[in-house]
């Protein structure tokens, strides 16, 4: 049994070495052949797949457009796709295996920010840049101690920025001089909101009249609502999901509180509508990435470019996988070959890229700065109003 | 002053939604002494219940209301007879342990056929409002309807079990069981219609509720029915208006507490109020006689 054991054991370490070996060799391995490795790791099956779905598809559409037009660096760009079945675990597994096996040039995904943040440490070990498209925590490419992950990159906004922006746009476009907050206090996400916004909005010299919260799950907000009715606000900010803010503005038009009403991406579901009722869902705002209704030359192409392909509307996801796939074509081009650790000096040094979600550019936190979609709603509709820039 | 009025009918509506969930609780309390921790679910049924007639048949609010309460009524006789029948003779925890294990079984049993999401229930019933003062109060013709439906169902429990032959032999089974079988009582049979009765007030809560918030979700259950029951406790549990006071008396806290921006603490303040009750006045705010149940 204890000589079965060691012969394991020793068998597991020689095995760790050579992949230490392997990983050690990499970074100027990646572009071996004529084409350049990229690992695609999303959410293909399990509880979040319609999200990694959908980012897949729009990777795989500019990838194949690329490829179709010549390629990048005279090469063609490989896509090696893994599913990490929506768990955390396999998302890890799989983005050491892109790396260190399939020794990628870069890796795309996951969807969301817990998978993001388990497939960190495979980028961080073997040093290669990994680009989320939808990872919108704001602790993502930021560590527990306020440093930036090095090869950590993402192309959406951090959740926090859509109350900077929210807040730029209650002061600027709606010309709010005052506001009240309904935030969902048992929500990470809804409280960074939240906070973003107080300090914008004050900043710009609005004034907070008063902040109240609810918690998930809630159900009746009449008494909240009627407190932050008497306090006569010129808008409401509802950072939370549509779940509740659903109820929230129909308990608010019921009161008979009119004012405008802002959130965030949470708000964007079609069951916002059935649960609000369309007749109470006018001046009801929200950011978002991304809108099909938008007119903008480049999103029309897209539109009617992924129509063609997939049969169906775009979504978010769609989109900013689409503009992951081009970002890093555009990063591979300034780095002027496949190396990983020019790819990561060229991902940093990106401005202005033209994308479909908007233009960006990468911050010193490598976070996007970019243009966030206000979508308007009107009678339940949700209508694109404007691409609003960040200051 | 607009504002304390707006809130009173926030509070009174709020109330009345948990004293017609207390109703049915406080009755099978009284009845067979069994905390029934699946009347929140058989709540929630009842609003699924609703929500499918209304939805995919189209039936409107009486229909739908009617045909609940008898669907929920069935569903609580079934789970007396397989759930708790086979336990009436041992003690009060494993009856409480089984309660809680029907209460998550229906939770969990709707969330595998029907999902986890929340689902919309359709407007049947016509909402007008009715304002005040220019405006700043607001009722809402929906709260009205709830309210009267409540003291309605108030009023003929009330009736029943005080003035018909199944409400005598209710109150004899309360008051000795074994006493009320040597007199000729049947009382499995009082019994299956105390849990009827007290699952049809369910289902007539389930749709309501579903009306009046318009959602339905599988977990729906389980806060409005703790709540419940704090109501309960709280006008005394066993008794039919201290079920309804209860049930008013907590839904103006939690309004008051909301009011004074405590909107976060409310449920802490409500279990709170339930801890004071029990260490204070165990019988409850309107409980007088240990005796007299029901």
């Amino acid at each position: 049994m204890k000589k079965k054991l060691s012969a394991v054991l020793s068998m597991v370490l020689s095995l760790s070495m050579l992949a230490g070996c392997a990983g050690g060799s990499k970074t100027n391995g990646a572009s071996s052949g004529d084409t350049i490795k990229v690992g695609v790791n999303y959410e293909l099956t399990g509880e979040v797949a319609t999200y990694g779905t959908n980012l897949n598809d729009g990777v795989q559409m500019a990838i194949e457009e690329i490829n179709a037009n010549g390629g990048v660096l005279g090469k063609q760009i490989e896509a090696v796709t893994v599913d990490n079945k929506s768990s955390d675990t396999e998302a890890a597994n799989v983005s050491a295996r892109l790396a260190t096996r399939d020794k990628v040039v870069a890796l795309v995904g996951p969807a969301t920010s817990g998978n993001t943040k388990a497939a960190t440490p495979a980028a961080m070990q073997n040093k290669i840049p990994l680009i989320s498209g939808s990872a919108t925590a704001d602790d993502v490419t930021i560590d527990a101690h306020g440093k930036v992950r090095e090869y950590i990159f993402k192309t959406c906004f951090s959740d926090s920025f859509q109350g900077v922006m929210m807040a730029e746009f209650a002061s600027g476009d709606l010309g709010a001089n005052n506001a009240a907050i309904l935030a969902d206090s048992s929500s990470d996400y809804a409280q960074g909101l939240a906070k973003a916004f107080r300090e914008t909005f004050t900043a710009n010299g609005g004034k907070i009249l008063s902040e109240e919260a609810y918690q998930a799950g809630d159900k009746d907000f009449k008494a909240v609502l009627t407190n932050l009715k008497a306090t006569n606000p010129e808008i409401l900010f509802i950072p939370g999901y549509y779940e509740e803010v659903g109820l929230i503005v129909r308990q608010a038009r019921e009161l008979g509180l009119n004012v405008p009403i802002l959130g965030g991406d949470g708000y964007e579901s079609p069951k916002l509508t059935e649960l609000a009722g369309a007749e109470n869902l006018n001046d009801v705002y929200y950011s978002s990435h991304y809108s099909p209704n938008d007119t903008a030359e480049k999103v029309v192409a897209f539109n009617e470019a992924f129509k063609a392909k997939y049969g169906k509307q775009p979504d978010a996801f769609n989109a900013l996988g689409y503009d992951l796939g081009y970002l890093l074509k555009d990063a591979l081009e300034r780095a002027g070959e496949a190396d990983s650790e020019k790819l990561k000096l060229a991902l940093e040094a990106t401005e202005g890229f033209e994308g479909v979600t908007g233009v960006l550019s990468i911050d010193e936190n490598h976070n996007p700065v970019k243009s966030v979609t206000i979508i308007e709603m009107v009678e339940g509709v949700p209508t694109f109003l404007k691409k609003l820039d960040p200051k | 002053m607009e504002q304390i009025i707006q809130q009173l009918i926030n509070g009174v509506s709020l109330g009345s939604i948990y004293a017609l969930i207390a109703l049915g609780y406080t009755m099978v309390y009284g009845i067979i002494n069994l905390i029934n921790f699946a009347h929140g679910d058989i709540y929630m049924m009842g609003a699924f219940v609703g929500y499918a007639l209304t939805t995919f048949l189209g039936l409107g609010f009486i229909p739908s209301l009617i045909a609940s309460m008898v669907a929920c009524s069935i569903l609580g006789m079934v789970v007396e007879k397989i759930a708790y029948k086979p336990l009436r003779n041992s003690s009060r925890i494993s009856l409480l342990i089984t309660a809680i294990s029907v209460s998550l079984f229906l939770q969990y049993i709707m969330v595998y056929f029907i999902g986890p999401e929340t689902r919309t229930f359709p407007n049947v019933l016509e909402s007008n409002r009715i304002t005040f003062f220019d405006g700043s109060v607001i009722l809402d013709t929906k709260n009205i309807y709830i309210l009267v439906i409540t003291i309605i169902l108030m009023i003929a429990l009330q009736y029943v079990v005080h003035r018909t032959k199944i409400g005598k032999a209710m109150r004899a089974v309360a008051l000795d069981k074994e006493a009320a079988e040597f007199m000729g009582v049947n009382v499995n049979k009082v019994i299956s219609y105390t849990f009827a009765i007290g699952s049809a007030l369910a289902g007539a809560a389930g749709v309501l509720v579903g009306i009046y918030y318009n959602t339905v979700d599988p977990l729906m259950g389980s806060g409005p029915g703790l709540k419940a029951f704090v109501a309960a406790v709280l006008g005394g549990i066993g008794l039919i208006p201290g079920a309804v006071f209860g049930g008013f008396f907590l839904g103006l806290v939690e309004t008051i507490v909301s009011a004074y921006g405590g909107s976060v603490y409310k449920d802490a303040v409500a279990f709170a109020i339930l801890i004071l009750i029990l260490l204070v006045k165990p019988a409850g705010l309107l409980g007088k006689n240990i005796k007299e149940k029901v």
